[in-house]
């Protein structure tokens, strides 16, 4: 039986964003390191997204947006994510967002933002050094 | 994590606490300390639930067909686990777990607990942990439990093992009558299902995996596999058909292994076989540890490497010092 920990992570769209080509590179990218992604597409609920969550006993939840509803969604994620006691979830954002929704994001709960254009070996590391569990 | 600690995570987990039910798998699939005390536990309160199995190729439609299983299921009141198994690359280990994404539809359900695993490296679409995950999905309390695995019949450690009812979904195009007289399918599967069926070339398909069974030299009184059409993907709801009848061939199934005695058989087996699998895994720990440190299992390697010694020549000389020698003594 294996005892080496594998990082489980969960990577989705929410909302109406129909875009997910960055989303599924960035599964890609994370299963190449080695990491066990569970990938939930698009047009996701809150509700349900933290559930997936719950059930999977995730280390790490992965937000992709790029149509811009990021500070619509993601304040919602974090409320259903304490409602579930989730405080042991890390949570990461990531996709198009404008420089100026870093800090909100940061200020809602997100730990970290990774924009369009962040290298593969800067969001690994960073998951790698900061999972909670 | 303290032991006292996994009584209560177990007494939880028993008790019907879903997130405790998440966090139990996880410690016994990374066989994290205590996963063994989580399994001794766990085991008097298994056995209830039917399994079913359903596997197959990739793009058949298992996942989709799952998801309208588990929809018929919940209409029928009963309450269903999910385990979803793809593949871990051989190369990174890493894996994509995909198949949740078609089960959108039983997110807040609370009677419903969907959870991706990847095979770890294993060849048969089932890691070892499997089995001990579904045993604690069953202590937790579900009626039924659905295991979808990629890939079908290629080593001991497969789903048609463990389930009651195996599924071995098809699509038209996949072969000719040589394919489905090819050995693997008609061993394993219970009901064969011909899903897509409204595609190009599923009659005759359908009509050679008939008679694949037909001409299978299936002892008198076993079963006999159940060649099904299934349409799970349509723009017409009302052309989406073949679950109901899918569902009813499983409690068929499974009231004939009741009637004629073959589930008693099929827990021996599968007893004897998990014994065998967990014997495995705990003994190459006890030894590797008992190894550890002397540098004698660098030096065995090296030995081997150096063309001086031999694999088996080296696992006989261990286990007569180390196994042999004990019980002996």
């Amino acid at each position: 039986m294996e005892n080496d920990k594998k990082i489980k992570v969960v990577i989705t769209k929410v909302g109406l964003d129909g875009h997910d080509r960055g989303a599924k590179i960035v599964v890609s990218l994370l299963k190449e390191a080695g990491m066990e992604v569970v990938y939930l597409g698009m047009f996701n609920q809150v509700e349900d997204i933290v559930q997936a969550v719950v059930d999977e006993d995730a280390d790490v939840l992965g937000l992709s947006y790029l149509s811009g509803e990021q500070l619509i969604f993601t304040p919602k994620i974090v409320e259903e994510m304490k409602k579930n006691e989730l405080d042991d979830v890390l949570l990461i954002v990531g996709g198009t967002i404008p420089v100026e929704d870093i800090p909100l994001l940061e200020e809602m709960g997100v730990e970290r933002v990774f924009r369009a254009g962040s290298l593969s070996s800067e969001f690994v590391e960073y998951i790698e050094k900061n999972i909670k569990k | 994590m303290m032991e006292n600690n996994i009584d209560e995570m177990v007494r939880k987990l028993l008790d019907g606490d879903r997130r405790m039910l998440a966090r139990t798998i996880t410690l016994v699939e990374n066989g994290r300390k205590g996963h063994r005390n989580v399994m001794r536990q766990v085991y008097p309160h298994t056995g209830k639930a039917m399994i079913v199995g359903i596997t197959g190729a990739g793009g058949a439609g298992k996942s989709t067909l799952t998801d309208i299983l588990i929809a018929k299921f919940r209409k029928m009141g009963k309450t269903v686990g999910v385990v979803l198994v793809d593949p871990s690359s051989p190369f990174t280990g890493g894996a994509m777990l995909g198949d949740r994404i078609r089960m959108k539809k039983h997110a807040q359900d609370k009677g419903v607990y969907i959870r991706s695993i990847a095979s770890r490296g294993t060849m048969g679409g089932l890691s070892r942990a499997t089995y001990d995950i579904i045993r604690i999905i069953e202590a937790f309390g579900v009626d039924i439990i659905i295991v979808e695995t990629l890939g079908t019949g290629q080593d001991e450690i497969d789903i048609v093992h463990f389930a009651h009812t195996c599924l071995v979904v098809f699509t038209p195009g996949m072969g000719d009558d040589i394919q489905a007289m090819k050995a693997g399918i008609l061993e394993i599967a219970d009901l064969i299902i011909m899903n897509k069926a409204d595609l190009e070339g599923a009659e005759t398909f359908i009509r050679h995996l008939k008679g694949a069974v037909t001409a299978a030299d299936i002892p008198e009184g076993a079963w006999v596999p159940k060649v099904l059409p299934s349409i799970c993907v349509s723009d017409k709801p009302a052309n989406i058909k073949g679950q109901d009848e899918i569902i009813e061939a499983i409690y068929e199934h499974f009231a004939f292994l009741h009637k004629s005695k073959s589930l008693d058989a099929i827990k021996f087996q599968r007893l004897e076989l998990e014994l065998g699998l967990i014997l495995n895994s705990e003994l190459q720990n006890l030894i590797f540890k008992g190894l550890k440190g002397t540098g004698l299992k660098k030096k065995y390697i090296n030995a081997i490497l150096g063309g001086e010694n031999d694999p088996y020549s080296v696992v006989r000389e261990i286990l007569d010092t180390y196994v042999l020698h004990r019980k002996d003594a």
